[in-house]
């Protein structure tokens, strides 16, 4: 067959996913800010706090996307550990105020690691809490796992004022992680630049984890069909266990690490990220970490661009990219499950 | 011959319906045994319900002297029983390797047998390291059986595998059955009646979730009235 006799738009395509596909859209994304912007410094700046922020979220995003995928669990009550991690986390912040705000670098950096650590681990043991009381009863029913989560969300927050107050509460930085750097003339926190490698960490590990292991080739194949995993004679509820915590860790990190970027937080830290977070697990496709992060990286990078050319228009940006990729995509655009 | 399978006055309800209506029947050990029937007979609800994917409501179903009816289906395939569901259950975004490997017990190959199913199925060999979605309706249909018989199986369930398959498949799948069967057994639900005459010893037929008639494939092949009486839908539709 020539290739004249193969349709524009198919020979269009496959160049286009020679060169990355969809996940050249953050690049995309970012060219036409540059061209809006006009300033490279202040385009560079916005860019690195979009990618930050998208981290942050992607830590929030993937482990909703997991158990979406895997469990087919609508729990609206993810924001809970974002909201709980943030509030270890700050706790533990707040304990270890001499080792964080000292001069001491190792110091600074090992209270905010263990104190990231003590979040994580806290959201992992009530994401099982979670798991086995309020979505064990409600697995193949969507309307009572909205109502039950959503009732959770509720409980789990007012568990927060109670604990910690209703004023919102300051969060130490770490010394070595306060203020910028300037490079070529662009100033860039350095609290932004750990929190995107600390994403990719994470993005990297959990490849890693899902694509070079036994475990999570299970996962993937959970994700596409759970019976026939269970067919194949390996107990999916011990799968749905296990993901449900790594995703309760890892919204509980990201809250923690957000917790550090706004400095200030309160109960309601998690209910505000999730509406960013639901965007980002609609438009990377269910149960597909790719498509995780390159939501979360256009979503944080949409956000910080809009927020400086339209500042009224910020989250309703986000909304109208969904809309967009949603018309072009409807299954997302990376989903894991291959129709 | 001694049963690897028995079922006795299975029922099995579907939400509120009920499917089954005292299913019995005794699958003997080696060979390639057949359900046929007609569209809703009950056939595919059968193999779901020794597979515990459905959980029957009355009676008994055992495996090798064990009542298997109240186990969950990861405890049923860890018996040594494998099943090829009719929409054939491969993961599309795995490889045809990935989806080989998860149904080995360790996540390791026996390379002589993985060589012989290669012999078998040639296209499994060929898209190795190909996205499963990427094959067609045949080779999927190789890649599910392949996957039932990477490792030993005592018992095979295969639910319509010439479903959608071109006549040239349908062959090379007789001689895939043929070769399979001289190790494990097979338990085939088809309509084909073409397909289930060439493989099978010995035939029931199911109809409104009943067994209606058991007997040997040869007596059936032989008998059109039989055929008639039992089959003429499958007949006509083939």
């Amino acid at each position: 067959m020539s290739d004249t006799s193969i349709p524009f738009r198919t020979r269009m395509s496959a160049g286009i996913d020679r060169f990355g596909g969809v996940m050249l859209l953050p690049v995309v994304l970012a060219f036409i800010a540059f061209v809006l912007i006009g300033q490279p410094s202040t385009w560079a700046t916005l860019t690195i706090a979009g990618l930050a922020m998208g981290m942050m979220i992607f830590l929030m995003a993937s482990g909703l996307s997991l158990i979406f995928g895997l469990m087919d669990v609508l729990n609206f009550g993810h924001s809970a550990f974002a909201t709980a991690g943030a509030f270890v986390g700050a706790t533990v912040l707040a304990w270890l105020g001499f080792w964080v705000t000292g001069g001491n670098p190792a110091l600074n950096l090992a209270g905010l690691l263990l104190a990231i650590a003590a979040a994580t681990i806290f959201g992992a043991l009530a994401g099982w809490f979670f798991e086995r009381v309020v979505i064990k009863p409600v697995y193949q029913d969507h309307l009572r796992q909205i109502l039950i989560t959503v009732g959770a969300l509720i409980v789990a927050e007012e568990l927060v004022l109670l604990i910690w107050g209703g004023a919102p509460i300051p969060v130490p930085r770490p010394a070595v992680l306060t203020g910028s750097i300037v490079f070529a003339g662009v100033s860039v926190e350095i609290y932004r630049i750990f929190a995107f490698l600390l994403g990719l960490v994470v993005y990297v590990a959990m490849y890693l984890v899902l694509n070079r292991t036994r475990l999570g080739l299970l996962i993937r194949a959970g994700v596409e069909n759970r019976e026939m995993v269970e067919a194949l004679g390996f107990r999916i509820d011990r799968l749905f266990i296990l993901v449900f915590m790594a995703g309760s860790a890892l919204a509980a990190m990201g809250g923690a690490m957000w917790a550090g970027y706004q400095g200030l937080i309160t109960a309601a830290l998690g209910s505000e990220m999730m509406i960013l977070v639901f965007i980002v697990v609609i438009i990377g496709g269910l149960g597909s970490i790719q498509g995780s992060l390159l939501g979360a990286l256009l979503v944080g990078l949409m956000a910080n661009y809009v927020a400086f050319l339209v500042p009224k228009m910020a989250l309703a940006s986000n909304m109208l990219l969904m809309m967009a990729i949603l018309l072009w995509r409807p299954y997302g655009l990376l989903p894991a499950v291959k129709r | 011959m001694s049963a690897i399978l028995r079922l006795e006055g299975v029922h099995t309800n579907i939400a509120q319906y009920q499917v089954l209506h005292g299913v019995s029947l005794d699958i003997p050990e080696g060979g390639v045994h057949v359900i046929l029937g007609r569209n809703g007979a009950g056939k595919t609800t059968t193999l779901r319900t020794i597979m515990g994917l459905w959980k029957s409501r009355l009676g008994t179903i055992q495996f090798r002297g064990q009542d298997i009816a109240q186990l969950g289906t990861p405890d049923i395939a860890r018996l040594g029983i494998a099943f090829v569901p009719e929409n054939m259950g491969i993961f599309g975004g795995l490889t045809v390797e990935e989806n080989m490997r998860l149904a080995t017990h360790d996540g390791s190959f026996d390379t002589e047998r993985l060589e012989r199913i290669h012999a078998i199925f040639p296209a499994i060999k060929q898209f190795w390291q190909k996205p499963a979605h990427a094959l067609s309706g045949g080779q999927k249909q190789m890649l599910a059986v392949s996957r039932a018989i990477i490792e030993k199986r005592d018992l095979i369930l295969i639910d319509e595998p010439t479903k959608g398959l071109a006549p040239s498949i349908i062959r090379n799948m007789i001689a895939a059955f043929r070769e399979i069967a001289e190790e494990t057994t097979i338990l085939l639900v088809e309509q084909n009646f073409h397909f289930a005459k060439a493989l099978g010893q010995t035939v029931a037929v199911i109809d409104d979730g009943r067994i209606v008639h058991r007997g040997s494939m040869t007596e059936l092949a032989e008998d059109a009235a039989l055929q008639s009486r039992f089959l003429s839908l499958s007949l006509e539709a083939h």
